[in-house]
Formats: structure tokens, C-alpha cells, sequence
């Protein structure tokens, strides 16, 4: 045997493990998924076979249409309003703090990312929440009455995301922004751009990758996080996810939550279609 | 201008922490709720939730899934990532398409994707049926950023030990993870504060014996209460020292 060809046998053997694990635990359960969406259920039965019911339910049925509609519209205002607070925040932390600052200045901007997941949101419940400390302090200074509803709406689904997703961009963003060369920025100026120019028409360009790969990894866990709407949103509206896992535990669905996860999968290959010219997975 | 950016600095600073400040200020609640007013300081919840047996053992599951997947995870993407990175293969930007593809799904579609396995084939669930989960989305990170490290520097030096007689395993144990012992490192503590924080997979895949994340979420069902805020600021300190190790022990040495 020769040297290459044994080389290339024990390169098998060392990928075989992953390989198998993911084919075994990941492809194969996927794929099994997709055929158990085209299944129905007769009484509390699963009835395999070719059936595209759900998928036709799903878009005729307005409580399931209107939760793609609410995780599609939550996550495109948290995307967006999470790229407009992280962007000047990393680039602060790039441009203004000194260097030996930075580090512990873009650790501690992100140290709240290190709660537990669960807990975070619960957090946002207590500032958020009929008597807690947004309501309580607006109330003692006495510039509201009644205290705000916001726990349990839209609104405070979106407060703990952009929370989440801010500290996430802002370390994308950085990274970014540290990689520039001055050279650029400087090339600039000497060919008589103003400090707005030089951003707009230089800096942004050049880290709009960064701030894609960002938006992508945001769009993606936005749109399948459960917890988030589950605690702070409430029942008042549902979201892909709460559907999906109210279909699996009041009803035992499982072909139903299937053919929403498809749905969900489709919506999140196709915000990756349309990113992909900008993407770079590999750079985060 | 400058002023603005200071300014801009400090506010972030405030909606960040805000959440994580009241969470800590109120574990400390001399009450039965965990809002303002604030009526004093006691460490009642705490010693309360230490002598919370339920809580404690779900604790210690979550690090043994966390530990256990993070490790298995690991070596399978480094191994993969040797192979990759050593030998051109036919297909290997497939592979290496295949071996990422996990990280781009969302947790609650792999979550119910191996719930519908199981299901099918039997297979009950506990504490490791969830693990296998862990190790599916930690895996790509692993692989990942083994991948990435690899460099030629360290090739040749494979190559070099090869060349002298060593066996493939001696390459890997004495040449290969020692040089990468950093990202190797970081990987492993990554994919543990992933494993350990994760919720949704957990909570399809265990049943009886769960981790903390969903005894924390069963918690959540009896309302605000101080002591959940004394688990989430345990956690919280758990996963902040974990960090501060990583930060110290390996990106200061890598440097």
C-alpha cells in the first residue's frame, strides 16, 4: 500500500466518528422529521403516509399563519435595532477607548451574556414586570399613575432579545473593526473625507460582512428561541417556537410541530440564501 | 462629540447590567418578593436553595452532561479536524459543509428531531439522551475552531515526528494537542458553558432526572421568588468565574 493511500485510510477512520455521529444523530433524525410532516394524526394515533394536510393547515389556519407572521416581524425589529445599538458601541469601544482598556472594556459589555439563559429572561420579568423596578421607580417619581403594562407584550419579548443580541453583535462588531487597518481610515482623510464620509463611504463597507455574519447568527437563534417569548411575551401572542411546543404538549402532535419546524427551517435556509454572498461563517 | 460617546458607553453600560444587577440585588431580599421596595439584606434564599436537594442534584447533572458531551464533543471534532486539515479527501469542503451544518439549525428543531428518534426506536429518555443532543451542537464548534487553528507551523512539525517513527496516536497525544492546547481549551470550556446554560434540548430530552436550566424553568411556574434569584446568581457567578479563567489562563498565554 502506498504511502498516500494509507495516509488517506487513517484520515477516514478519524473523521468516521463525527461523521457518524452526525449523520446518525442529526441528519438522520432531521430527515425523519421531514417524512413524520407529511404524517397525520387519527385521534391521539400518528398515521404515516404521504399527506400534505399540515403544511396546508399551516397556511390556512390564521392562528398558525399569524404566529410565522409575529416570529418573522419580532425578529426583523430585533435584528435591526440590535446592529443600530451594537454598531456604535463596538466601534466606541474600538475607536475611543484606549488600547489597553479595550479588552476588559469589551468583557464586561458582554459579561451578562454569561447568565443563564433561563434566568436572563426572568431578570428582564423583574424590571419589566406590574410592580417591578421600571414601573416602581416611574411611580415614586411620580410621571405615571397607573403602572405600565409592558411585561407580558411585544414589547418586552423584544427589550430581552435586543438585550441578548446587542452583547452578541457588539463582540462580532469588534472583531471587525479591530481588523481594519488605520491605513484605510487615514487614506481617507488625506483625500479630504470628512470623519462621516470616512465612515460612511470606508469603515461601514468594509466590516458590513462582520455586521451580516452578525444579523444572520441573530435571525437564526431569534427565531427558534422559545424562552424568550414564553416569559416575557406570555400567551398574549404566540410565536413559531410556543407553537410548535404547545403542539407537542397539549396535543401530542408530533406531525403538526414537524411541519412547523420545516416551515421554520425554510425561512431560516432562505434568510442564509439571501445572506450568503456576505456571509463568512468561518470568520465569526 | 466625545462627551456623546461616553455618554452613549455609559447607557449601554446600564441597560446591559440592569437586568443582572437586580437579579443579584434582590437574591438578597428580606421578603417573598423579588421587586422593589428593597427591605433589607438576608442570605436566607441562599442557604435555602443549597439545602434544596432537587435543585442540587440538577445541578450536578448539568455538569456531568456538560463535562461528558463537551469532552466526546471535542475529540470527535478534533480528530475530524486532523483529518481534514492533514489530507486532501475527496469531498472535504462537503465535509467540512456537513460537520458545520448543525450550527446553523436552531436547538429546537435538533431538540425534536431526536425526540422523534427516540421515540421510534424506543430509546427512553434520560440524562444521556439529552447529552447526545449537547454533543450534536457543540461538535461543529469544536471541530470548527480546531479547524481553524491548524496551521502549517504545526503540520510540520507532524510531519516531523511522523518521519521520525512516531505512531499516528503518539502525533496526535504528544505533537498535535499539546501545540493546540489553547483553542483545544478553549473549545472545550465554550462548549461547557454552552452544554451547561442550554434549555430546550434538555427539556424535550430528559425526564426524571433533569438539569438546572429546567428545574430553574419549573421554579419559574410558582411565580417571582428570591430564591430563583439566588440560583441565577449562583449560576451567573459559576459561569463568570469559568470565563475569567478561560480569559486569563488561555487568551493571556496565547498572546
Amino acid at each position: 500500500m502506498s504511502l498516500a493511500a494509507r495516509d488517506r485510510r487513517l484520515a477516514w477512520g478519524l473523521l468516521a466518528p463525527a461523521l457518524l455521529w452526525t449523520a446518525a444523530f442529526f441528519i438522520l433524525p432531521f430527515l425523519g422529521m421531514v417524512a413524520l410532516s407529511f404524517a397525520h394524526m387519527e385521534g391521539r394515533q400518528i398515521v404515516h403516509g404521504f399527506d400534505a394536510g399540515n403544511y396546508v393547515r399551516i397556511f390556512t389556519d390564521w392562528t398558525m399563519l399569524k404566529a410565522l407572521i409575529n416570529s418573522l416581524e419580532i425578529t426583523a425589529v430585533v435584528t435591526v435595532i440590535s446592529i443600530v445599538l451594537a454598531y456604535p458601541l463596538a466601534a466606541i469601544i474600538a475607536f475611543r477607548v484606549p488600547v489597553r482598556w479595550q479588552r476588559l472594556a469589551l468583557l464586561l459589555a458582554v459579561l451578562p451574556f454569561w447568565t443563564s439563559y433561563v434566568v436572563r429572561s426572568y431578570s428582564w420579568l423583574l424590571v419589566l414586570g406590574q410592580n417591578g423596578v421600571v414601573n416602581q421607580t416611574l411611580l415614586g417619581l411620580g410621571l405615571i399613575a397607573e403602572p405600565l403594562q409592558i411585561a407580558s407584550t411585544r414589547a418586552a419579548t423584544v427589550i430581552g432579545f435586543v438585550h441578548f443580541f446587542v452583547m452578541l453583535l457588539t463582540l462580532t462588531i469588534y472583531a471587525n473593526l479591530i481588523q481594519l487597518s488605520p491605513n484605510y481610515a487615514r487614506a481617507a482623510q488625506d483625500l479630504g473625507a470628512g470623519r462621516w464620509q470616512t465612515f460612511a463611504h470606508v469603515i461601514l463597507p468594509l466590516t458590513l460582512p462582520g455586521v451580516v455574519t452578525g444579523a444572520f447568527l441573530t435571525f437564526v437563534l431569534c427565531i427558534g428561541d422559545y424562552i424568550t417569548p414564553q416569559i416575557l411575551g406570555g400567551n398574549a401572542e404566540l410565536t413559531l417556537p410556543q407553537l410548535i411546543m404547545l403542539q407537542l404538549g397539549r396535543s401530542g402532535n408530533f406531525p403538526l410541530a414537524s411541519a412547523l419546524s420545516v416551515i421554520l427551517m425554510a425561512v431560516v435556509t432562505l434568510a442564509y440564501v439571501t445572506s450568503s454572498r456576505w456571509l463568512r461563517l468561518d470568520r465569526v | 462629540m466625545r462627551h456623546l460617546a461616553w455618554a452613549y458607553l455609559a447607557a449601554a453600560y446600564v441597560f446591559v447590567f440592569l437586568p443582572v444587577v437586580v437579579l443579584v440585588v434582590f437574591s438578597f431580599q428580606d421578603g417573598r418578593l423579588p421587586v422593589p421596595p428593597f427591605r433589607g439584606v438576608t442570605l436566607d434564599w441562599y442557604a435555602k436553595v443549597l439545602a434544596d436537594g432537587k435543585l442540587m442534584a440538577a445541578l450536578w447533572n448539568s455538569l456531568v452532561v456538560a463535562v461528558v458531551s463537551s469532552t466526546v464533543a471535542l475529540i470527535l471534532g478534533f480528530l475530524a479536524a486532523h483529518a481534514l486539515a492533514r489530507v486532501r479527501l475527496p469531498g472535504s469542503a462537503l465535509m467540512r459543509g456537513v460537520l458545520i451544518a448543525p450550527l446553523t439549525v436552531s436547538y429546537l428543531i435538533i431538540a425534536l428531531g431526536l425526540l422523534n428518534l427516540y421515540t421510534q426506536t424506543g430509546i427512553r429518555l434520560s440524562l444521556w439522551t439529552a447529552g447526545i443532543g449537547h454533543v450534536v451542537i457543540n461538535l461543529p464548534l469544536c471541530f470548527a475552531i480546531t479547524y481553524a487553528a491548524m496551521g502549517d507551523h504545526q503540520k510540520a512539525a507532524e510531519r516531523a515526528a511522523r518521519d521520525l517513527g512516531a505512531p499516528e496516536w503518539k502525533v496526535l497525544l504528544l505533537i498535535s494537542a499539546p501545540m493546540l492546547s489553547a483553542p483545544l481549551a478553549a473549545a472545550f470550556f465554550l462548549s461547557v458553558t454552552f452544554s451547561w446554560d442550554e434549555f430546550i434540548i434538555a427539556f424535550l430530552l430528559t425526564r426524571f432526572d433533569v438539569t438546572l436550566p429546567v428545574e430553574i424553568w419549573s421554579m419559574l411556574r410558582s411565580g417571582l421568588s428570591p430564591a430563583t434569584n439566588a440560583v441565577g446568581s449562583l449560576v451567573f457567578l459559576v459561569s463568570v468565574t469559568l470565563v475569567i479563567l478561560l480569559e486569563l489562563l488561555v487568551f493571556r498565554r496565547a498572546k
